[in-house]
């Protein structure tokens, strides 16, 4: 029997670098944001204490209603659209045809190659006036505008790269798909219920937790998309705004204007929003996601 | 069985064609780049009239003195050095989560997903002031000190759930034969576990490669560029007029990640489904 004190100290020991990342990576600066988001700090002069001059100016800024219209179009209409996208193609994809494996690899190369600014610098192409978009709409004799600099239309090219990069959860809803026992399928069939029945009464039911996942992780994701917004609108987040994700503002606040405070108050708002809607989510998960005993 | 044959077929023909139009962009993308430059928007032929290497060597060649090699060479370097921090402090935390016993275990593992879910731009102004302060922006330490301190809990995570599987018994027999914490972590624990470090080693790659914003943030100095800022500049620098060596460029920076993909698949594919299915 090794003593506690013994067992502790390994332990801590390699515990301890993550330990170390722990306080001074995520709780000091945690705290020490929330302390700047009550000041007025410029990164030059010492920040000076303001109490919730910043809550309140936010609470008065156009740009802020902006931003968070923006980034809640996005959400609402990227998670929901991706994550039926992924199921639907799931769902093809999991009916024992051959090659299987090919298909699931071309869906995710999207996913794979999606954050980068490669990708979306060629959704600032794709999109443009003489884009690839508008050269095919050209040969079926439609005429577009540039759906980038229109803004419209704007947010909706934003949306459509992440809906485009669907092959994650759908990697996820195969393998949950697999799960399912046979013999669920087997019984319906011999009780006469058709594709649909089958589809609505025993998939959907029995991936529900993986739904539930999915749709947790895709929020969190969402909230904090930055990448494609700061290359398609070159860090301005315009036209008119139609670009301007929370984090985009948060960053211009913080790091091209130099107001610490705002930015951290800016920060803290999200995490506020984000614990609410993910809390929201998980409090509904009772009432739909089925649980295997 | 062969009545179902034309049913087969078609749902084969959805499922490519819907995987066609998806990749046609890269596709188109790939295809231009070998385009002359007057060529990429003047005609929409998918394949290029006269195959021409001249966007890659305009593009290569860069700016302000400085070639993409150089901002490649930067991105290895980078994704290298994050890669060791990762497996090291995440495997070392891991370890302790999944085979020792020690105070306050729960409550640290609980906070350890807590931070999953912490979205980084409640942290990101201490830090740049701390690191400003370390003298640290515009070198490659922020990027690569928190790696080494293990601040990706979601490789913990996956690491734990992997060790857990190790059995009992061998951990154990080890014991028995003297075999103490730190010989057990490096020679039996971590060869054990080396499906779980490879997908450790894979995403941190491409989440490393396609980052933005935290290289946005810290690097400064065009000689530091990784390829990201390196596009980015050259986008900025050009605009519309070189598209051409603009793809040239862009498709060489998603080689790296494709290479890994190709090679790396499985991992991957269990990386991603870790958390959902057995958690």
């Amino acid at each position: 029997m090794k003593s506690a004190w013994k067992r502790n100290w390994v332990g801590f020991f390699f515990l301890g670098p993550w330990l170390i990342g722990l306080i001074g990576f995520t709780t000091i600066p945690m705290l020490t944001s929330l302390y700047f988001s009550f000041t007025k700090y410029d990164m030059f002069t010492p920040p000076n204490w303001a109490g919730l001059a910043n809550y309140i100016e936010i609470f008065h800024d156009p740009k802020f209603y902006s931003s968070v219209k923006v980034t809640a179009i996005y959400v609402l209409l990227s998670v929901p659209l991706q994550l039926i996208f992924a199921l639907l193609v799931a769902v093809l994809l999991n009916r024992g045809i051959r090659a299987v494996r090919l298909y699931r690899a071309a869906y995710y190369v999207p996913s794979l190659f999606g954050g980068s600014v490669a990708v979306a610098l060629l959704w600032r192409q794709v999109f443009d006036s003489e884009g690839l978009l508008n050269s095919v709409l050209g040969v079926f004799g439609i005429s577009g505008h540039n759906w980038i600099s229109t803004p419209s239309t704007s947010i909706y090219t934003l949306i459509i790269l992440a809906i485009w990069q669907f092959g994650a959860p759908m990697v996820i809803f195969l393998a949950g798909l697999k799960q399912i026992p046979v013999d669920l399928y087997e019984a319906a069939r011999i009780d006469g219920a058709n594709k649909f029945q089958q589809f609505f009464k025993i998939t959907l039911p029995m991936l529900t937790p993986i739904i539930f996942f999915n749709l947790i992780m895709e929020i969190i994701h969402a909230f904090q998309a930055f990448t494609p917004a700061y290359i398609v609108s070159g860090g301005t987040g315009g036209p008119l705004d139609s670009t301007l994700f929370y984090t985009l503002y948060l960053y211009q606040k913080g790091f091209t204007e130099f107001h610490m405070g705002y930015a951290s108050a800016l920060a803290w708002l999200l995490l506020v929003t984000i614990a609410i809607v993910t809390g929201l989510v998980f409090a509904s998960s009772k009432k739909w996601v089925f649980y295997q005993e | 069985m062969t009545t179902f044959k034309p049913r087969r077929l078609l749902l084969h023909v959805i499922i490519i064609c819907i995987g066609l139009i998806m990749l046609y962009p890269l596709l188109w993308m790939i295809m231009s780049s070998f385009k002359e430059s007057t060529e990429i928007f003047q005609s929409n032929s998918f394949w290029p009239k006269k195959f021409t290497l001249s966007n890659y060597i305009e593009g290569w060649t860069g700016l302000s003195g400085f070639t993409f090699g150089r901002f490649f060479l930067n991105s290895f370097f980078l994704v290298a050095m994050c890669i060791i921090g990762n497996l090291l402090s995440c495997s070392m935390a891991a370890y302790a989560f999944a085979k020792l016993s020690f105070a306050f275990k729960s409550v640290f593992f609980a906070l350890m997903l807590g931070t999953l879910m912490l979205p980084f731009h409640v942290t990101v102004v201490p830090q740049y002031i701390v690191f400003k302060h370390l003298g640290w922006i515009n070198t490659y330490l922020p990027l690569i000190v928190p790696k080494f301190l293990g601040v990706e809990g979601f490789f913990i995570f996956l690491m734990v759930q992997f060790m857990r599987t190790i059995p009992k018994d061998l951990s154990e027999a080890a014991e028995i034969d003297g075999c103490g914490p730190i010989r057990m972590y490096w020679k039996l624990i971590l060869p054990l576990a080396l499906p779980a470090l490879i997908t450790t080693m894979i995403f941190t790659f491409i989440w490393t490669w396609n980052d933005f914003f935290s290289q946005l943030l810290y690097l400064s100095d065009v000689k530091m560029y990784t390829v990201a800022l390196g596009l980015r500049m050259f986008l900025d620098a050009m605009g519309q007029s070189s598209w051409g060596a603009l793809f040239a460029m862009s498709t060489l920076s998603l080689i790296p990640l494709f290479v890994i993909f190709i090679f790396f698949q499985r991992y991957l594919i269990e990386g991603i489904t870790a958390g959902s299915i057995k958690g």
